[in-house]
């Protein structure tokens, strides 16, 4: 049906002949919808960068303090899931457990290591948050082994669903948008509408002066700090059951979170938000699309090799574009 | 009569809808030394710094030595002749005070990409540097780190770096600030000195200062210049009376 | 950033004759290495790993031009290591295997790097620049992995060492041990010619306080550039050495946690004296390369799966020791040695 509807315009507008139209129609209606998935996909992955910028940009911002270590907590959401489901046998209950724990673990560090940082440069917060990465890297390989983990995708969960003609989708990846969003528009009722979150909007546009109204500063740090680690582990928990669980599995997703807080402002949400949709989009589809989208300048097997290696560096290359234009990001927040 | 070095034509500076600095019109003559005063959060920080080139402005122009500088980067203003000081005391703490204005001679003379060569020990730095210092009486204290010099001392230095860009103008903003007796009356005696062989543009809250080394003085209050006139007539103006010496004090 | 400026500021203003001692022996040991090399009968391991610690030092002495003389954090420098090993390689890939033609195109690709990059970076300041250094780094990285003809993800083994004027004299361990310690000594004295310069005092100047570099009329950015580009040639020489040294060049050699390794070594050595990254450098090697030992011997009193265990993961040690370097030896192990010497 689709189909039909989708060849006049393109016969009109290419002036093929009806059999060679229906035929390279098809070939744009798989395009199409092969794009589709990959732009679901990129959603579900911008959502999920965006459960960990959020943590890392309030932190940012609020703090002056920059986590390395925000990584670490995606991947012991991960673990803890994964342990906690083979113990208990259920995700469900995996994911209650787990949301405490990784805020009881957030909370642990930011006493033991994190507080007596906050007052030194950056140089010092950089590497003593490194020195968390490579210990708790190795500490996931000390307590559960190298071997990557799996965590079985909730029985409820499972299966796909139809979308739309000839395109099924998982349920549990539309169960992680659906999970994101939620959470996103949690976050968004808390940073706008409550006291502590007014208190976060004022401290990352001016900490000095939300202390000097007598605010207690290190109570809001440790609020913020361990919502952050929440909201990260619960990242983690959340695609254990689509990807494999592993020593270092929070390294280059931290990175990924750093080039979205970078592009949307450091200590704004919603350029957070934005920011993370865009990467997720411009990494997912851009991985899938570049080597078809070159073809129009190259020849395939060149278009090929020089889409496969430009696609990894975009989301770079778009940081350091938006970055070159507006070097505070998208939506400053500082003044 | 004498040539105008300074020209500041409706300048404005405003952040949202409030206005730091409101249509200031403003001429400094070539030699004299121009004190502004005001009350404080009149502006006269930030006209300094609009003149200096470390903020923009919204609108109005600067002309300096015949040149519209109003866009220019700060760094171009100083090769031209500008030369600041800051209200809070801004040098190099871990250089001495002799490389601390050994650097500022080092500006203005040929490049500084050199690579090799210890500028240290360069001699066409160090002695136009050295002058600059027994200018403000520092020269005994040359080789202390600038960081541990007294904050009388490092007022002086301040006021010797600035010397030591050779500038057409000086913008010195509150050079007593937070000094002793003795300290600001060696500034004063400084300033004193520098009267007359340089233009001076002076932002000072002591107004024994001001009234004694001034040849003329404008007064800005709420972003806007009030009066500009000599000393004495300032002090009997009416409204700057009302305005601001007012009862707090009468002089 | 002005923290770290007030931090470091005190060695830059005292005169550092006195620890002048500390380079002169840290380049006879290096000398007189060979010698004891031989005579220890492991003579290609001891060579190896000192050809490696002088290397990892030239890498992390360029990072302290910038880090400790500029307080520029850049959290990409391992990036210009891939771009001299990549250099080599795909140079040699094509039959062009002569040092004299790589080490000028790599060092040539590394500046150029250095200055596009840098350009951009050094528009934003404090924590945008550390992300935006580490952006560009793992652009690199990804580029590298992406190589197919060059061996993408696993990397390429080379098939033989650089030529040297068309002699295949590095093949040489002994030989290449030298060449390698000629370019640190030489990177050293051009380092520490360029600090003490005019160039050198107005980068020191811009990190005490760039406001007053612009107030006389400076414009930090040119000079930091600079610097950038100088600091990114070094390591991309470094990381022509270490092409050879391992005769085998991988995207690993950039990874981020690579760069992070190199600032680790520096502030592990003490910011702004150049011979105290190489000192660092040389700390974190050994380390590396004999804590497994350590812990196992250490250990003990412990029963034998965990004693086990532990050796494997002896990265875990690094960790917590990282964050106790911070936390408690401000100054690294020259300021350790400078503290020693006062009290």
């Amino acid at each position: 049906m689709i189909l039909a509807n989708a060849i006049g315009p393109f016969r009109r507008a290419t002036g093929l002949t009806p059999h060679r139209c229906a035929l390279a129609a098809s070939k744009a209606l798989m395009t199409a919808t092969l794009f589709l998935i990959q732009a679901l996909n990129g959603l579900q992955f911008g959502l999920i960068l965006f459960l960990i910028a959020a943590g890392l940009t309030l932190v940012f911002g609020v703090m002056d303090f920059i986590n390395l270590a925000h990584g670490v907590q995606y991947m012991v959401g991960a673990y803890l899931v994964a342990a906690f489901s083979a113990w208990t046998g259920s995700f469900g209950w995996a994911l209650l457990l787990a949301l405490p724990t990784a805020l009881a673990f957030g909370l642990l560090l930011e006493a033991l290591i994190f507080r007596h940082l906050y007052d030194r440069d950056h140089l010092d917060q950089v590497l003593a948050t490194f020195g968390v990465i490579l210990f708790l890297n190795q500490g996931v390989k000390f307590v559960w082994g190298a071997a990557p983990l799996s965590v079985p995708v909730p029985e409820i969960l499972s299966g796909s669903v139809q979308i739309a003609d000839g395109l099924l989708y998982p349920v549990y990846r539309l169960a992680i948008i659906a999970a994101g969003l939620f959470v996103a528009g949690l976050l968004y009722v808390l940073v706008s509408h409550t006291r502590i979150g007014m208190l976060v909007r004022a401290g990352a546009t001016n900490a000095e002066m939300v202390s000097a109204l007598g605010v207690n500063i290190r109570r809001l740090f440790m609020i913020v700090f361990g919502f952050g680690a929440m909201l990260a582990g619960f990242a983690g928990a959340m695609v254990a059951p689509i990807l494999s669980v592993q020593p270092g599995m929070g390294d280059n997703i931290l990175i990924l979170a750093f080039v979205v807080i970078v592009i949307g402002g450091i200590g704004s949400i919603r350029g957070a938000f934005l920011a993370a949709l865009l990467i997720g989009l411009v990494d997912t589809v851009g991985r899938s699309f570049a080597p078809n989208l070159l073809r129009v300048f190259l020849d395939p097997s060149a278009a090929s090799q020089t889409g496969r290696a430009l696609a990894p560096m975009l989301i770079y290359i778009f940081m350091a574009a938006v970055l070159f234009f507006r070097p505070s990001g998208l939506f400053p927040v500082k003044r | 009569m004498a040539e105008t070095l300074l020209d500041i034509r409706h300048l404005r500076k405003n952040y949202g809808a409030l206005a730091v600095t409101d249509d200031v019109s403003l001429a400094v003559e070539r030699g004299e030394l121009h004190a502004i005063i005001g009350p404080n959060g009149a502006g006269k920080t930030t006209l300094i710094h609009q003149v200096s080139g470390m903020l923009g402005s919204n609108s109005g122009q600067i002309l300096f030595n015949g040149e519209d500088i109003t866009h220019w980067p700060m760094h171009e203003r100083v090769r031209q002749g500008l030369a600041r000081s800051f209200q809070i005391t801004s040098i190099l703490p871990g250089f001495s005070a002799l490389e601390n204005v050994a650097l500022a001679v080092q500006a203005r003379s040929g490049s500084s990409f050199r690579f090799f060569g210890n500028a240290a020990h360069e001699r066409d730095l160090n002695e136009p540097a050295m002058e600059c210092l027994n200018i403000v009486g520092l020269g005994p204290r040359a080789q202390v780190p600038a960081g541990l010099l007294s904050h009388g001392e490092k007022r002086q230095l301040e006021l010797a770096i600035a010397l030591a860009t050779k500038p057409k103008l000086l913008l010195l903003d509150e050079p007593l600030a937070g000094t002793g007796h003795d300290d600001s009356q060696r500034v004063v005696e400084t300033l004193r000195r520098l009267k007359g062989q340089t233009t001076i543009v002076l932002i000072e809250h002591d107004m024994d200062a001001v009234f004694t080394l001034a040849d003329r003085v404008s007064v800005l209050v709420y972003g806007r210049v009030i009066a500009t006139d000599t000393p004495e007539r300032i002090r009997s103006n009416a409204e700057v009376r009302a305005a601001y010496l007012g009862e707090e004090e009468v002089v | 950033m002005t923290e770290l400026a007030e931090k470091q500021s005190a060695p830059a203003a005292l005169p550092f004759l006195r620890f002048e001692l500390a380079p002169i022996l840290i380049f006879a040991a290096f000398a007189a290495a060979p010698a004891f090399a031989s005579a220890s009968g492991a003579e290609g391991y001891v060579l190896s790993l000192l050809t490696r610690v002088m290397i990892f030092g030239l890498a992390a002495m360029s990072l302290d031009l910038i880090l400790g003389y500029g307080a520029l954090v850049s959290f990409g420098h391992a990036a210009f290591f891939g771009i001299g090993a990549y250099g080599v390689g795909i140079l040699a890939s094509h039959g062009i295997e002569d040092a004299l033609i790589q080490v000028p195109v790599a060092l040539a690709a590394s500046a150029l790097f250095a200055l596009v990059t840098g350009a951009i970076s050094l528009r934003t300041k404090g924590v945008y620049f550390i992300m935006i250094t580490l952006a560009f780094g793992q652009m690199l990285f990804f580029l590298a992995t992406s190589l197919a003809p060059y061996g993408g993800d696993d990397g390429m083994t080379l098939a033989t060492r650089s030529l040297l004027g068309g002699s295949g004299i590095l093949e040489n361990d002994f030989a290449f041990y030298w060449a390698t310690l000629i370019c640190l000594l030489a990177a050293y004295a051009l380092s520490r010619a360029i600090v003490a310069s005019r160039f050198g005092r107005v980068l020191r100047g811009t990190r005490e306080n760039a406001t007053r570099m612009e107030a006389i009329g400076f414009q930090p950015f040119r000079y930091q550039l600079a610097a950038y580009v100088i600091s990114g040639m070094m390591a991309g020489l470094a990381g022509c050495l270490l092409a050879n040294q391992a005769e085998f060049i991988s995207p690993a050699f950039m990874t981020w946690q690579r760069s992070g390794e190199l600032i680790f070594m520096v502030v592990l050595g003490g910011l702004g004296s150049l011979h105290g990254a190489i000192i660092g450098a040389a700390a974190f090697l050994l380390l590396e390369e004999f804590l497994p030992e350590i812990l196992h011997a250490g250990s003990f009193f412990l029963n034998d799966d965990i004693r086990w265990r532990l050796t494997e993961n002896w990265q875990m040690v690094f960790g917590p020791l990282l964050i106790l370097i911070v936390l408690f030896v401000r100054g690294g192990i020259m300021g350790l040695l400078r503290r020693g010497h006062h009290g």
